[in-house]
């Protein structure tokens, strides 16, 4: 028999966060420092909101695009938060989370050999959605140096004739770090100078922890080169809903809307009238989650700088990245150590690129209670490791 | 500052000035000085523990007594609200809108207990028209927390 495989998708390295959750689950009383979704519920009246709507029986397919009333209600809500505004109806799709807009659009954007730079450490779907839409995957290294932050240097280094598009994943998962306004302003120079596409990924644009967070759309020039990715997952504690949208010009939303609506059909029903009700009256939660996170982020910072290890401020989304070179083993021995020795998993750097090697992700997207438990144990294993090494 | 303090402490009490220092971004004195300027002002009341009586072998009962009163030239519903909070047994008493005029919420031993304090004491208050007592069967919810609820992390594998 002939088992029919793309050999491109065979190629496909799997992700390496999963490998640590397989042995977490496995381990009894091991704890977790892993998960990258929100430990919150989703707030109730959004929930009733979906609730509500299976009462009614909304439980047909909405248009390709989304529910019109949603995409009202984007609009306006990226009016008002980010000061960039898109047109409804052209464009603007619901995605089934940001991760499906990312894919969409690097499908409808791409050509064979196409090069898409993808700044690293960064979330894992970047490079195989790239290659899967048939470009190839640049990756600029980031650098703790410059607090993982994009610069235009390291930019315009990457940089080629075939350079189609930029991935601009900030807030950034799993380093933490945020561009502000003048970084970015840095990154839209060369982008039109060299007429280079941007997708930013903004799924993380609601917990920023220093200042509000500045769309690299809302910068002249911009917005006519730019897709916005952005979702309910993060800002509402929504992961499970599936929900997302992209926006940009509607020359390339009117080509990811057809291969949209030949995968997905339409992102689900349900989830698109929670989420009118999450985006009209959803940011007293918003703001509630973001006070926690920000509580446990300065937590995990002092208690950090409590056991000398290293780890720049991050201002955004919920992790910090802490640097583990000191102890002269790679993220991935560190990990697995750590988990062995002390039951507390927590991601290689290395699970989001190369250049994460010497460091280790952290998610505060649990109680203090569970980090502090989780902090005596690093701190206990950091201690460990320090006498062995006879210092 | 205050309105981030009461919120964590609102919740936890425990917490000691350190941790909400560090938490909150603010130094250790300034949560320090911010806290005693709150007790002294009378903004925080008092530290207490939410603890579900059921769950132990004492016995107690709880219930909620809708009263109506007759108000009181030049005192309104004051004088008569205080002479009720003044009891040990009464947990909270409240003016409200509506049908009555106070709500006083109670705790004793026993239903013999708590019966006889309204029969005996309640409602022999001059002011005091009727009463109307409810027994608190079970308590799902009280200040916030869902008693006995415990929460269970469910998250799974996912590769992000």
């Amino acid at each position: 028999m002939r088992i029919p495989l793309s050999e491109e998708v065979v190629k496909l390295k799997p992700s390496g966060i999963r490998k640590f959750f397989d042995i977490v689950h496995e381990m009894k009383d091991a704890i977790s420092l892993g998960v990258g979704e929100p430990d919150f519920d989703t707030p109730w009246h959004i929930r009733d909101e979906g609730i509500y709507s299976l009462e009614k029986g909304k439980t047909i397919y909405t248009s390709n695009s989304g529910l019109i009333q949603l995409r009202q209600e984007i609009s306006k809500y990226l009016e008002r938060k980010y000061n960039v505004s898109y047109d409804p109806n052209t464009e603007m799709l619901i995605t089934v989370g940001g991760s499906e807009g990312i894919d969409v659009g690097l499908r409808a954007m791409l050509n064979p050999g196409d090069e898409v730079l993808i700044p690293q450490p960064s979330y894992v779907s970047y490079e195989p959605c790239t290659v899967i839409a048939g470009g190839k995957p640049v990756i600029i290294e980031l650098k703790a140096e410059n607090e993982f932050r994009l610069t235009e240097q390291e930019l315009r280094d990457a940089i080629t004739d075939k350079t189609r598009v930029l991935i601009l994943p900030f807030p950034n998962n799993p380093t933490g770090a945020i561009m502000e306004e003048s970084d970015l302003v840095a990154i839209a120079k060369v982008c039109v100078e060299k007429d280079i596409f941007v997708m930013s990924d903004e799924i993380y644009a609601e917990l920023t922890y220093k200042g509000k967070h500045v769309s690299i759309a809302s910068l002249p020039g911009m917005k006519e080169r730019t897709i916005l990715i952005n979702g309910f997952s993060k800002a509402y504690a929504m992961t499970g809903w599936r929900l997302g949208y992209a926006c940009g010009p509607k020359e390339v939303i009117s080509q990811m809307t057809k291969v949209h609506q030949f995968c997905i059909m339409c992102a689900p029903t349900t989830s698109q009238y929670a989420a009118i009700e999450a985006i009209k009256n959803g940011d007293d939660d918003i703001a509630k989650m973001r006070d926690a996170y920000d509580q446990r982020r300065r937590f995990l910072l002092d208690a950090f700088k409590k056991m000398g290890l290293e780890c720049f401020e991050p201002y955004g989304a919920f992790y910090v990245f802490p640097c583990v070179k000191e102890f002269g083993m790679t993220s991935d021995e560190f990990a697995t150590r750590f988990l062995e020795e002390e039951k507390v998993a927590a991601v290689p750097g290395t699970a989001f690129g190369d250049c994460g090697e010497g460091f280790l992700r952290i998610s505060y997207a649990y109680s203090l209670d569970h980090l502090k438990i989780a902090m005596e144990r690093l701190a206990r294993f950091v201690e460990k490791l320090r006498k062995e090494q006879g210092r | 500052m205050r309105e981030k303090i009461l919120n964590v402490i609102e919740k936890n009490s425990r917490i000691d000035i350190k941790e909400l220092a560090v938490i909150l971004g603010y130094s250790e004195i300034d949560v320090a000085n911010e806290l005693k300027a709150m007790e002294e002002e009378g903004i925080i009341c008092g530290y207490h523990t939410l603890i579900d009586w059921d769950k132990t072998s004492i016995e107690k009962v709880s219930a909620l007594i809708e009263v109506k009163v007759t108000p009181q030239r030049g005192q309104g519903f004051d004088n008569i609200a205080e002479r009720i909070y003044k009891y040990p047994e009464v947990n909270a008493v409240y003016l409200i809108s509506g049908g009555f005029d106070l709500l006083v919420s109670l705790e004793g031993k026993t239903l013999k207990e708590v019966s006889l304090f309204v029969s005996d004491k309640l409602s022999t208050l001059e002011t005091v028209i009727s009463t109307s007592t409810h027994f608190v069967l079970k308590k799902y919810k009280d200040h916030g927390t869902i008693i006995g609820a415990q929460k269970v992390d469910e998250r799974e594998k996912i590769t992000l």
